[in-house]
C-alpha cells in the first residue's frame, strides 16, 4: 500500500462524485455526490498525513470535514424537503427562481 | 451763535423728513413743526445778524472749511460755510420770507389733501436755500442749487391734477436744466484751470493768472447761465410765469423773494471773478430782460401773471445793476424786493383766497372788502414803483444812478441805454402796477357775485402781510446797507491794473485779492484786455494825480446819483398819474386805447410770442431730432439688435444639432451597448448547477494543466 495508490483511488472517487454533481438532475443524488467528493478529499487527507509527517493532523481534520458534511448533508436534506413541499419535485433544473 | 451758522439748513430738513414720513399722523399735520423749525432758523439767523451787524465791518468774513474728500494728506474737494455781511442779509431775508410763508400757508392751504406733504416741500425748498447762501464753494453752490430746482419743481406742480400746473412744473425744471448746463460748463472751466472750487481758492488762482482772458470771460458768462436761468432772465425768463400754477404762498417765497433772487445772489457771490466783457454781457441781458417782461406786464390780466412778469423786470434791474458795476445797488434791491414782492404776491394769494379768480377784469372795489390786504398791497406798489421813502426807491434808484455813471464814463455812447431803459421801464413799473391795483382795488366791482363773497383773510395770513409791507419802508435799508455791502475787489481786473495803481488800490484790496502784486507784475500779459477800471476796478492811474481823477470819478458818481433820483422820481410819479388817469378817472378810455394799438397789444399779451417761437425752434427741433433718432434707433440700432438676435438662433440651431446627434448620440450609444452586451452575456448565467459544476471543474483543470507544464 503505498501513497500514489492511495491518491489514485481519491482521484476516482472525486472523479465519480464530480460526474454524479455534473450529470444527476435529481438533488438528494447531487448531495450524494458531494458526499464522495468530500470522502476523497479526506483519503487524500489521511494518506498524506499518514505517509509524510504522521503528526495525526490529517486525520484530525478529515473527522472536522465528516463533522461537517453531516452538518451540510442535514441543511441541505432540509431545503430539499422544502423544496418538494412547495414544488412537488427535487429536481435542481426547477429551481431556477432566481434567474434572471 | 455765529459758530452754529451750520445748524440752520439742517433744521428744515429735519423737519423734512419727519414731516414727508409721518407728517400725515402727526397733530395738525404737522405744519407747526415746519413753523418751529423754519422759526428757530429765523431766530439763528437773527443772531447771526446780530453779531455781524454788531461788528459793522464791511469785510466781515466768518469762513469755516472742512476737507471732504481727501487724497493722501491734500484735500481735493472742500466743504463749509462762509458769512460775509451779504450771507448775513440773504439768511436774515431768507429766514424772513420763509417764515411769514409758512404762517400764510396754514390759512391758505387749510384743507388741501396734501397739506403735510405741502409743508414737507416747504421744508426741503428751505433747507436747499438756506445751504445755497451759505455755500463756499462753487460745487455747494450748484449741488444747492439743483435741489433749490427740484423743490421749484415740486412746489409749481404741488396740484399735479392740474395738466397746466405739471407742465409748468416740468418746463420750470427744463428750462433751468438750460441755464444750469451753462453753470456746470463754467464750473468746469474754473475747475479745469483752477483745480480748486472754493470761493477764495478761486479768486486767488485767477489773481495769480491761472485763469485769464477769453477763457474766465468764459467761465463768467457760463456762471451767469445759471443766473439766467433761475433768475428768469431773458431768453429763459419763460418758466417764471408759468410757474404761477402752484400755489400762491409758493410764488411768494419761491418766484418772488429768494430761489430766483439765487440768480442775482450768485453773480454777487462770485462777482470778482467776472471781466469787464462779461459785466457787459450780464447789464445787456438785465437790460433786455428788464424792459421785456416790463412790456409783456402791461397787457396780462391774471394777477399773478403780471406779478410775474413784474418779478421778471425787478430781477433784471438788479442783474443789470450788477453788470454796470452797481454791486451794492443790485443787492439791496434784492433786499428790498425780496419783502415788498413776498407782500404782492401773498396779498394776490389773499385777494385769490377771497374771490376765487384769478382775473383782474373780474374784480374791482375790494377796497373795502379787505382794507388789511388793500393797504399792505398798496404800500409794497409804492415801493415797486419807487415812491421816495419806500424801499423799493432806495435800492431802483441805486441801480438807476450805477447805470447813469456806467453810462456818464463809457466812451461808448451806446451805454448810455441802460439808464435811458431803465428809467423808461421804472415808468412802465409804476403804470402796470397802479393799472393792478386800480382794477383790484379801486372802482365799482365788476363781478358781484365774486365781490359780494369776498371776505378779509383770517390773522395768520394779513399778520406777514403787515410784516412784509413793514419791511418795504426805505429806513430798514438806508445807511447800513451801503456800508456793508460793499463791491468787493476784481481778481479780473488786478493782474491787468499798471503797478502803480496796482499800489494805489491795494489798501482796498487786502481782503479780496490776496495775490501779491509782485507775482501780477510779472504777469502783466496773462491778463484780460485792457480794463474799463473807470467802472470795475479801481481808477487807473494816469501820468497825472490818481486823486484828482478820484475826485472827478466822485464828482460824476454824485451828480449820476442825483440826476438819477429826480428823473426816477419823476417817471415813477407819471407812470402812477397815467395809470390813474386811464384807469381811475377815465379821462383816456382803456379800450380805445387797446384798439387803436391792436397789434402791440395783441403782441404783448401773447408774451412776445416767446413761447410759439420756442415750440416753434427749439422745441419743434427737439422734437425733430426726437423722431429722426427714434427712426435711427428703430432701424439701424434695433437692426443691429435683431440681427444678433438671429445670428444667435442661427448658431443655437447648430449646437442643438450637436447636442442632439452628436452629445446625445455619445450618451445612448453607451447605453445601447451595454444593454446589447448584457442581453449576450446573461445567457452565461443558465441557473442549471451543473453548468456552473462544469465550467468549475473545466476552469481547475485548466489551472492544472498551466500549473503541470
Amino acid at each position: 500500500m503505498t501513497l500514489d495508490k492511495l491518491l489514485v483511488i481519491a482521484a476516482a472517487l472525486f472523479c465519480c462524485g464530480l460526474y454524479t454533481v455534473m450529470t444527476r438532475r435529481n438533488a438528494v443524488a447531487v448531495l450524494m455526490g458531494v458526499e464522495l467528493i468530500l470522502n476523497a478529499t479526506n483519503i487524500n487527507f489521511v494518506a498524506f498525513s499518514f505517509f509524510l509527517n504522521r503528526m495525526m493532523g490529517g486525520q484530525i481534520f478529515a473527522v472536522f470535514v465528516i463533522v461537517l458534511a453531516a452538518a451540510e448533508a442535514a441543511v441541505a436534506l432540509a431545503i430539499f424537503l422544502r423544496m418538494f413541499s412547495t414544488t412537488g419535485t427535487v429536481e435542481v433544473d426547477s429551481a431556477d427562481q432566481l434567474k434572471g | 451763535m455765529i459758530r452754529y451758522a451750520y445748524i440752520i439748513p439742517f433744521l428744515p430738513l429735519l423737519s423734512f423728513f419727519i414731516n414727508i414720513a409721518v407728517g400725515k399722523r402727526l397733530p395738525r399735520k404737522g405744519d407747526w413743526l415746519c413753523l418751529g423749525t423754519i422759526a428757530v432758523a429765523l431766530a439763528m439767523s437773527i443772531g447771526i445778524f446780530y453779531e455781524v451787524f454788531g461788528a459793522y465791518d464791511p469785510n466781515f468774513r466768518y469762513h469755516v472749511v472742512f476737507p471732504w474728500i481727501t487724497v493722501g494728506d491734500r484735500a481735493l474737494l472742500n466743504t463749509g460755510i462762509l458769512i460775509d455781511n451779504l450771507t448775513a442779509v440773504m439768511l436774515l431775508v431768507v429766514t424772513i420770507v420763509s417764515t411769514l410763508v409758512h404762517l400764510f400757508s396754514i390759512g391758505y392751504m387749510h384743507g388741501d389733501p396734501r397739506y403735510s406733504r405741502y409743508f414737507a416741500y416747504l421744508s426741503i425748498f428751505s433747507f436747499s436755500m438756506l445751504g445755497l447762501v451759505l455755500a463756499e464753494s462753487f460745487l455747494f453752490i450748484y449741488i444747492f442749487w439743483e435741489l433749490v430746482g427740484l423743490s421749484s419743481y415740486l412746489l409749481i406742480g404741488f396740484w399735479f391734477e392740474k395738466k397746466s400746473a405739471s407742465d409748468a412744473g416740468k418746463k420750470a425744471f427744463i428750462v433751468n436744466r438750460v441755464g444750469d448746463f451753462g453753470f456746470l460748463v463754467g464750473i468746469l472751466i474754473i475747475y479745469a484751470t483752477c483745480g480748486v472750487l472754493g470761493y477764495d481758492q478761486v479768486f486767488l488762482a485767477i489773481g495769480e493768472g491761472k485763469l485769464s482772458g477769453t477763457l474766465l470771460t468764459l467761465a463768467g458768462i457760463g456762471v451767469f447761465c445759471g443766473a439766467i436761468g433761475k433768475s428768469a432772465q431773458f431768453p429763459l425768463h419763460v418758466w417764471l410765469p408759468d410757474a404761477m400754477e402752484g400755489p400762491t404762498p409758493v410764488s411768494a417765497l419761491i418766484h418772488a423773494a429768494t430761489m430766483v433772487a439765487a440768480g442775482v445772489y450768485l453773480v454777487g457771490r462770485v462777482y470778482p471773478m467776472f471781466t469787464p466783457d462779461a459785466f457787459l454781457v450780464i447789464a445787456y441781458f438785465g437790460l433786455i430782460t428788464l424792459f421785456l417782461t416790463a412790456s409783456i406786464a402791461l397787457a396780462q390780466n391774471d394777477i399773478k401773471k403780471v406779478l410775474a412778469y413784474s418779478t421778471c423786470s425787478q430781477l433784471g434791474y438788479m442783474v443789470m445793476g450788477l453788470g454796470v458795476g452797481g454791486y451794492t445797488a443790485g443787492l439791496a434791491h434784492l433786499t428790498t424786493h425780496a419783502a415788498f414782492k413776498a407782500c404782492l404776491f401773498l396779498g394776490s394769494g389773499s385777494v385769490i383766497h377771497a374771490v376765487h379768480s384769478q382775473d383782474i377784469q373780474e374784480m374791482g372795489g375790494l377796497r373795502k372788502k379787505m382794507p388789511i390786504t388793500f393797504v399792505t398791497f398798496l404800500i409794497a406798489t409804492l415801493a415797486i414803483s419807487g415812491v421816495p421813502g419806500f424801499s423799493g426807491f432806495y435800492s431802483k434808484d441805486m441801480i438807476l444812478g450805477a447805470a447813469l455813471e456806467f453810462g456818464m464814463k463809457s466812451a461808448n455812447p451806446l451805454h448810455m441805454i441802460f439808464f435811458i431803459g431803465a428809467l423808461f421801464t421804472a415808468g412802465l413799473t409804476a403804470f402796470y402796477m397802479f393799472r393792478l391795483v386800480i382794477l383790484t382795488f379801486f372802482g365799482p366791482p365788476r363781478d358781484h357775485h365774486k365781490y359780494d363773497h369776498a371776505h378779509e383773510s383770517p390773522a395768520n395770513m394779513w399778520v406777514p402781510l403787515v410784516i412784509l409791507a413793514g419791511l418795504s419802508f426805505s429806513f430798514w435799508y438806508s445807511g447800513w446797507f451801503g456800508t456793508l455791502v460793499q463791491k468787493p475787489t476784481s481778481v479780473a481786473n488786478l493782474a491787468a491794473i499798471s503797478a502803480p495803481a496796482k499800489v494805489a488800490t491795494m489798501e482796498h484790496a487786502a481782503v479780496m485779492a490776496p495775490a501779491p502784486h509782485g507775482e501780477a507784475e510779472k504777469t502783466p500779459h496773462a491778463a484780460a484786455p485792457p480794463v474799463r477800471g473807470e467802472v470795475h476796478g479801481e481808477a487807473p492811474a494816469t501820468h497825472g494825480g490818481a486823486r484828482d481823477e478820484a475826485s472827478h470819478d466822485a464828482h460824476i458818481a454824485h451828480t449820476a446819483h442825483t440826476y438819477a433820483m429826480y428823473s426816477s422820481v419823476a417817471v415813477g410819479t407819471l407812470g402812477i398819474f397815467l395809470a390813474f388817469v386811464v384807469y381811475s378817472f377815465g379821462w383816456i378810455n382803456p379800450d380805445r386805447v387797446m384798439n387803436a394799438l391792436k397789434p402791440l397789444h395783441t403782441f404783448l399779451q401773447n408774451k412776445w410770442y416767446f413761447d410759439e417761437l420756442y415750440e416753434a425752434t427749439v422745441i419743434s427741433g427737439s422734437k425733430a431730432l426726437s423722431r429722426g433718432l427714434y427712426w435711427f434707433d428703430l432701424h439701424v440700432v434695433d437692426g443691429l439688435v435683431n440681427l444678433t438676435a438671429q445670428i444667435g438662433v442661427f448658431v443655437s440651431f447648430l449646437v442643438g444639432k450637436f447636442d442632439d446627434y452628436v452629445v446625445d448620440g455619445a450618451v445612448n450609444g453607451l447605453a445601447s451597448a451595454t444593454t446589447g452586451s448584457g442581453s449576450v452575456l446573461r445567457r452565461l448565467q443558465t441557473g442549471k448547477l451543473y453548468h456552473y459544476v462544469f465550467v468549475l471543474a473545466g476552469g481547475a483543470l485548466i489551472i492544472f494543466l498551466i500549473k503541470a507544464f
